[in-house]
């Protein structure tokens, strides 16, 4: 198979007032198109910053980045915020909705700035809220919709643009047990049907879910492992 | 995206369109109203009280415009007067198709069956005075050149006087007693209106020549001489000839100026372009004041915006926007509030010309190039004011804005 990101020998380093935090520390990580890894980690182990530069949210200190055959990690803000746009799918631990956005607007969004026109905007968020299970709710704002609810809207609008990578941070942080249960399948389900899911979470049962899990400590790779479900 | 925004904060909306809203206000109530004034002293003062393509030779000018010192007042009353063989001699040397009337007036009272009317203007002319003059004779006729030459006691009057001294009788073929003479009526002239709230009705209009000339000029002597022509150029031109040929009359030296004057529509609205042209070089101060402020306003409402929308700016850079898309986002949304402060304004200023059209007698006459202005200005004012708001929300770091609530 082919790998959809190579990173290589990855490095952070941010600077605080005098001090230099090293938040990642050389981190080099294959993955593969159609895995679906889980990032974990405690507080501090450089999960978020790793987030970030696969997100393409930030540039790296140094060391590269590939992704889907491209170098991203010495890209401009403006082309990163294309391959954001065509590459990510972004779901959040607080679902990160426009509230004064309908469902489907919030969908849509995306797709404003991939540069669509508007019929063909509205078909194709409405069939990426039909996938998730949400046709019914396309005219709710945000506030008249369940915590899952508003994370299913939040994964089709990560889903809208057909994205190299679903990239999960905290997914189901906000969500009891019941909810998270359902939100999970749904991953499962966009894995099985062949997309490349990467979740970042401290928790150690979500994280199971996942084919692979990459634990992260003070910025490196501590370990690297199949699970069970995967070796299964 | 703009107007939903702007519709869910109606009212701090509608404090940062204030500024905007002011100036364009301002603008298209002062410009309806100054078109408006215009339109009036051009079309009712000037025209009325001298009418277009005319003129009139004078010894002094009869409608002041400006200050005139006591010095030059004197001057002016010292010029010998306009007599019957000045008029004869420049009429019959103009070259300049035109027409001509001798023209002396006072004010006196009209008698009729122990009725008086006061205050009644009283012309004397002759009879091209009512072509050039436009009257309209809506009962009986006007006199004629036969009845001029063989000085007849005959009177043309104007409407109000008609319908005052003579209520609900036809008041041709009625005599009528004006400094102890008799006048027989034999025409009445169609309602003129008000100027400035001055009744333009109150005349009468006799041959110059007819019994009791003496009462509103002296023997052999005329107030002015009135030439109209066709055109403005013909205006000019018979202006010119008629200047040339009373200096050659009067034998003035080429250094001595005019003893006589000219009094043209034009001239009459000397003033009152004196005044348009203040306010219209002070409205664009006024204006650029109210829009600046209004601009200050609307850039500090941006600048809210755009910090209490530093978590939306942020979904919106995470799922693909480039700087230019923010930055476009709040330029729109600056200009749209701030069009819609124009708009307002339009309205307003409008509401407020037409206020002054319906309280005053003065026309409102709604430009469209102010308008259009109006609208131009205020959405220049949003573009502007938004651009730094905007350009500051696009550099946002997204990692930082998302993590902003």
């Amino acid at each position: 198979m082919t790998d959809m990101i190579r990173i290589h020998d990855l490095t952070r380093e941010y600077q605080m007032g005098e001090e230099r935090i090293l938040a990642l520390q050389g981190v080099t990580l294959d993955i593969r198109r159609n895995e679906y890894v889980a990032i974990m980690g405690p507080s501090g182990s450089g999960k978020s910053t790793m987030m970030n530069l696969l997100g393409c949210l930030d540039t790296p200190t140094s060391g590269e980045y590939w992704l889907n055959g491209q170098e991203v990690s010495r890209l401009s803000d403006d082309e990163l915020a294309r391959v954001r746009n065509q590459e990510i799918g972004f779901v959040f631990q607080t679902f990160n909705l426009l509230p004064r956005a309908t469902a489907l607007h919030n969908v849509e969004l995306p797709l404003v700035y991939a540069g669509l026109r508007a019929r063909e905007r509205r078909d194709r968020a409405a069939q990426a809220l039909a996938r998730v299970g949400l046709e019914h709710r396309m005219d709710h704002r945000p506030n008249e919709l369940s915590g899952g609810q508003r994370q299913r809207v939040a994964i089709a609008r990560a889903l809208v643009n057909d994205p190299s990578i679903l990239l999960a941070d905290e997914p189901t942080g906000n969500l009891d047990s019941v909810t998270s249960e359902e939100i999970m399948r749904v991953f499962a389900d966009l894995h099985a049907a062949g997309q490349t899911v990467i979740m970042v979470t401290h928790e150690s049962d979500i994280a199971a879910q996942a084919e692979r899990v990459v634990v992260l400590r003070d910025g490196r790779v501590e370990s690297d492992r199949l699970t069970r479900g995967a070796a299964a | 995206m703009a107007f939903r925004t702007i519709r869910t904060q109606k009212l701090k909306s509608f404090f940062s369109l204030i500024g905007v809203l002011i100036g364009v206000t301002f603008l298209i109530a002062v410009v309806s109203i100054v078109q408006g004034m215009n339109r009036y002293m051009v079309d009712r003062f000037a025209n009325a009280l001298i009418g277009a393509n005319t003129f009139e030779l004078r010894q002094r000018p009869s409608i002041m415009t400006g200050e005139v010192s006591d010095s030059v007042w004197l001057a002016w009353r010292r010029r010998p007067r306009i007599s019957y063989a000045d008029a004869d001699y420049v009429r019959s040397r103009i070259a300049t198709p035109a027409t001509f009337a001798k023209f002396c007036e006072d004010r006196v009272s009209v008698h009729y069956e122990g009725k008086v009317a006061k205050d009644i203007d009283l012309v004397g002319t002759e009879a091209n005075y009512f072509g050039i003059r436009n009257y309209e004779i809506t009962a009986g006729r006007a006199f004629t050149a036969q009845e001029v030459q063989t000085a007849q006691p005959v009177l043309v009057v104007g409407w109000e006087l008609a319908e005052k001294l003579l209520p609900n009788i036809d008041a041709v073929g009625k005599t009528v007693q004006i400094g102890g003479l008799p006048y027989r009526i034999i025409g009445v002239v169609a309602k003129q209106g008000t100027l400035f709230g001055l009744s333009m009705d109150k005349f009468a209009v006799m041959p110059f020549s007819a019994p009791g000339r003496r009462l509103i000029c002296p023997i052999n002597i005329l107030d002015a001489l009135i030439v109209r022509t066709a055109d403005p150029t013909d205006m000019e031109r018979a202006m010119g000839e008629a200047e040339a040929i009373m200096r050659s009359r009067r034998e003035l030296k080429p250094w001595q100026e005019n003893n006589f004057a000219f009094q043209t529509a034009e001239g009459a609205l000397g003033t009152w372009e004196k005044i348009s042209r203040i306010l219209f070089l002070a409205l664009p101060g006024l204006v650029a004041i109210s829009l600046v402020v209004g601009g200050i306003v609307i850039m500090n409402i941006m600048l809210m915006a755009v910090s209490e929308r530093t978590h939306e700016i942020g979904i919106r850079k995470a799922l693909g926007a480039r700087r230019q898309d923010i930055l476009a986002q709040f330029v729109v949304e600056s200009a749209t509030l701030s069009g819609a402060g124009a708009l307002l304004g339009i309205g307003f200023g409008l509401a407020l010309a037409f206020v002054v059209k319906a309280l005053t007698p003065l026309p409102a006459a709604v430009a469209p190039w102010s308008v259009v202005v109006g609208m131009v200005l205020g959405i220049g004012v949003g573009v502007a004011a938004g651009v730094y708001p905007a350009s500051r929300a696009s550099r946002l770091d997204p990692i930082v804005a998302l993590r902003a609530e």
